[in-house]
């Protein structure tokens, strides 16, 4: 870990945080987190290595040394952590059933949920329903960083491309990376429709264990993400083009609001699912059900495309060099 | 008062610096993003590990049993995590654009050059 803050070869560092990120995830299945843990083992070891690893392509490898001492900073520093322990000192022990956070609404949605929703995983039917607004929230900041990530990558790339009178990203050969690594290629042609089909089961598995859109998502992405590194970008383009992840990933949201709306027209509360059924059990099921279906079209589309969007500008990068 | 008590949220305090650390320290905007993400993850496990009961199961509901972990935290902590990589992803973006425009990622480099006219 502190390695991290000593090292100036950026590779090693983005190496060494995907293994905190492996730990991260082991420990949260510890913790009896196991959405959690699915979804940090495929982000924080799969996804955010990947894009730092892409960053630093396009950026450099090396960090300078520094040339003032970090006096300040480490003052600063002791000055917050002491702060903080002296914060902890009033907190509860770690484990206790009593502590205040497991007092207020947890207790309702443990006990309660099950007959409300009929859902047995309560993370689902609390991410789903009970805090559907949140998640609508959530899921429209995830769209929007895609889109930002669009705007600032893409965007600024065409004028350039005006100028020079053609586009890049068409005409330059980018040779299929991987080429002679056949077991590597043969390998992933066998597990990514095995992938596929775990993203799927995640997704609608999301009722009766750990799973649901944001995992599903995640998963799904990592599996175009492999086929992007082994094929190379212009075979996955084909199949996927960023149009169609553009237009995905603003389906999800879609899905998610009308949802909402749906609701409102039917003069309940926003995102109050009871009327989408007769039966008010049946209902929730059903609005979580397509509220997690929305959650994975967008995660998975907007992840997919901020990597695709990534990989692009180093194509781009090696055209011109 | 046992020491093992608290003991995960010195754990997470220690980690929560040294992202602070870094991000405070540190010149290089990839790295100031690393140090973020640190920060970031040092948060996740607090958040998780106040969520955990001793002795109790994961919050999938099951006959006979009646001790389950907070969901509450869950939910917060998952949805924390996607959209922390998106985040992550778009602070990368724009500091691939500033290495565009300005040639360096280096924080000192950059002022210099702002300063010059």
């Amino acid at each position: 870990m502190f390695a991290i803050v000593r090292m100036h070869d950026l590779f090693a560092i983005v190496m060494l945080l995907s293994i905190y990120g492996f730990l991260c995830a082991s420990f949260f299945m510890v913790m009896d987190a196991v959405d959690v843990a699915f979804t940090e083992a495929a982000v924080g070891i799969g996804i955010s290595t990947l894009l730092l690893l892409s960053a630093l392509t396009l950026t450099g490898r090396f960090e300078k040394k520094q040339r003032h001492k970090p006096l300040l900073a480490v003052f600063s520093v002791a000055i917050t952590a002491s702060l903080l322990i002296y914060g902890t000192l009033q907190m509860p022990p770690f484990g206790s059933a009593y502590a205040p956070a497991h007092q207020h609404i947890a207790t309702h949605y443990i006990t309660q949920s099950l007959g409300e929703t009929g859902i047995i995983n309560i993370v689902t039917s609390v991410l789903a329903s009970y805090r559907g607004y949140d998640t609508l929230g959530e899921l429209i900041v995830i769209f929007t960083a895609g889109m930002g990530v669009l705007v600032l990558l893409r965007g600024a790339t065409s004028p350039a491309k005006d100028s020079e009178g053609k586009s890049k990203r068409v005409t330059s050969k980018q040779p299929v990376p991987m080429k002679q690594h056949a077991i590597l290629r043969i390998v992933s042609k066998m597990l990514i429709p095995l992938i596929l089909l775990f993203a799927l089961y995640v997704q609608f598995h999301a009722d009766f264990g750990p799973g649901g859109g944001f995992q599903a998502g995640v998963i799904f992405a990592s599996v175009i993400i492999l086929y992007v590194m082994i094929f190379g970008l212009r075979a996955t383009q084909k199949t996927i083009s960023l149009a169609w992840l553009e237009f995905l990933s603003a389906l999800g949201v879609l899905i998610f609001g009308s949802v909402g709306l749906l609701s409102l027209l039917f003069g309940e509360n926003f995102l109050d699912y009871n009327m989408l059924s007769s039966d008010p059990v049946q209902a929730q099921h059903l609005g979580i059900f397509v509220v997690e279906i929305g959650v994975g079209i967008t995660v998975a589309a907007t992840i997919i495309l901020i990597f695709m969007t990534f990989t692009g500008r180093m194509a781009d990068r090696g055209g011109q060099q | 008062m046992n020491f093992f008590e608290l003991f995960n949220y010195w754990v997470v305090m220690l980690l929560m610096m040294t992202g602070l650390y870094i991000l405070i320290a540190h010149g290089n905007f990839v790295k100031k993003i690393i140090g973020l993400s640190i920060f970031q993850t040092s948060l996740y496990i607090f958040y998780i590990s106040m969520a955990k009961v001793t002795g109790a199961i994961a919050p999938i509901i099951q006959q006979g049993v009646e001790l389950y972990s907070n969901p509450l935290p869950h939910v917060l902590i998952l949805t924390a995590i996607v959209v922390g990589i998106s985040t992550t992803a778009l602070a990368l973006a724009l500091v691939i654009r500033i290495k565009q425009a300005y040639g360096t990622i280096e924080e000192d480099e950059i002022q210099a050059m702002d300063e010059e006219p």
